[in-house]
């Protein structure tokens, strides 16, 4: 396969983030570093699409008032989430007159968009971007799995949809933090089957992306302060550790998984952890993002993943492919 | 890169936690033996009423109680939280069939009473529908053809 890493150099850096999460999120570890929270998961609409529409545009608002900025500064949005013809962000987009391009790679939605836009930056015609993602608890049960009042059981393999969203602003002169490297994924199947195990689905995808990054920029997994994939779960952790072992760049303790961390697995009944478009987005902007403005984490490559999974796809019989790309960023 | 790797579908099927079966059949038997024993003290106290109901509208009665008491259930966002702990124990009675048609029902209001409420209803309780007619179809054909045999 043809070289597929990046580099931008400090070209294109982070100027503001924002998230935005619901109750479950809030009462998880890393509730305290989330901008902005609601407890009632409808957020006074009618229905949940209704719910995540109205927190992706909170969202966006809180970030342009954030950054000072107004609408007419941002060259571009590209923004995605987990609903059909991602529904969600489209109406989201019809609230601001900002030039918009969607995205949809599953939960790996939030790497699309940062990529896109770095390398839209790096080119030289475009200044400011927002990258964001939405996914909403209700939704996405709804999209790919049971009615909500369904009293059906979870399987222990199941994970939980991050009910939230998360932006980030990438600009080309302004922050501390700059987006320095992307290795794009290419859809890796190992033959998984089973819808339930997302972390299975994903765990190939993310090792052969984290391979070829390593092998591709030269460094060692060592070289970063944490390596964050985005949603494999717990189980699913375990598996990335066992596959990168076995190809000779093993992974220590600088690892962790965005869906492990948002939950508190022993206590929120949640599975193996938290999975969705707003997984990483949240985790990464809310929490990663202000330690490494604090200088805790200097440098962190963030490895979204994603299982690009079709409930008529499935139903067909076929498996479900995985996607995982990688995103280095370091305190410049 | 799209074979299936028989080395890493071992490794998973190793690898991930299971579903502790005895746990689970525990808690499906002691919950759907308790639906069971509620649905026979229904039956109990109609049999009791002053106003001699036959055995049919007894049973009919019982069933009608169970499904409406499911319904609310459901309703009130109560009976996801009892099957989550019970699995099968409230899949399998009358009850669970309550709630899977209530279920879609609640979820798909939202998309209008034609359009959304009625065509998803039996979204996922459709099949047992199809099944049981058609096996009821089936049987009623073999009554018919056998039927000195029962008499």
């Amino acid at each position: 396969m043809r070289r597929s890493t990046y580099e931008f150099g400090s070209d294109v850096r982070i100027e503001e983030t924002a998230t935005i999460v619901g109750p479950r999120e809030k009462d998880g570890p890393l509730g305290k570093y989330f901008d902005k929270d609601f407890r009632d998961d409808l957020l006074g609409q009618k229905s949940h699409e209704k719910a995540e529409i109205k927190m992706h545009v909170t969202l966006l608002r809180y970030l342009l008032n954030k950054s000072k900025h107004d609408q007419n500064d941002i060259d571009l949005c590209i923004s995605g989430d987990l609903l059909d013809e991602i529904m969600g962000t489209c109406l989201t987009m019809r609230e601001f007159d900002i030039p918009f391009m969607g995205a949809y790679n599953a939960c790996a939605t939030f790497a699309e968009s940062l990529i896109t836009a770095a390398m839209l930056i790096s080119g030289g015609k475009f200044r400011r971007i927002i990258s964001s993602t939405s996914s909403h608890f209700s939704t996405a049960e709804r999209q790919y799995r049971y009615p909500l009042e369904l009293g059906n059981q979870r399987t222990p393999l199941a994970q939980w949809t991050v009910t939230g969203a998360g932006a980030t602003m990438l600009n080309d002169s302004l922050g501390t933090v700059a987006l320095t490297s992307c290795t794009i994924g290419r859809v890796v199947d190992f033959g998984v089957t089973d819808s339930n195990d997302m972390g299975a689905c994903m765990a190939p995808a993310a090792s052969d992306t984290m391979q070829r990054h390593f092998e591709e920029r030269g460094v060692d997994p060592d070289y970063y302060d944490l390596i964050l994939t985005g949603d494999l779960g717990d189980a699913g952790s375990r598996l990335l550790k066992i596959l990168m072992r076995e190809k000779g760049t093993p992974i220590g303790d600088n690892y962790n998984d965005c869906g492990v961390l948002i939950f508190n697995r022993a206590a929120q009944d949640v599975g193996q952890g938290g999975s969705g478009a707003a997984c990483s987005s949240t985790v990464f902007n809310g929490y990663v993002y202000k330690k490494m403005l604090r200088g805790e984490y200097k440098k962190v490559l963030l490895v979204p993943t994603g299982a690009l999974c079709s409930k008529t796809s499935v139903l067909q019989g076929e498996s479900i492919p995985g996607i995982a790309h990688a995103v280095s960023f370091e305190v410049i | 890169m799209s074979e299936p790797n028989k080395r890493y579908l071992e490794l998973v099927s190793k690898k991930m936690p299971k579903s502790r079966h005895l746990t689970t059949m525990f808690r499906a038997f002691w919950t759907g033996g308790t639906i069971c024993m509620i649905g026979q003290a229904f039956t109990d106290l109609y049999s009791s009423l002053p106003a001699a109901l036959p055995e049919e509208d007894v049973s009919a009665l019982t069933t009608i109680t169970l499904i409406l008491i499911t319904a609310v259930l459901t309703g009130i966002g109560v009976y996801d939280k009892i099957g989550a702990y019970a699995g099968a124990g409230s899949i399998v009675p009358i009850t669970g069939f309550a709630n899977s048609v209530v279920s879609p029902a609640i979820e798909h209001k939202r998309e209008g009473v034609v359009l959304g409420l009625c065509s998803n209803m039996f979204s996922v309780a459709g099949p047992v529908i199809v099944f049981g007619i058609s096996s009821s179809v089936v049987v009623g054909i073999i009554v018919l053809i056998f039927k000195g045999a029962f008499v």
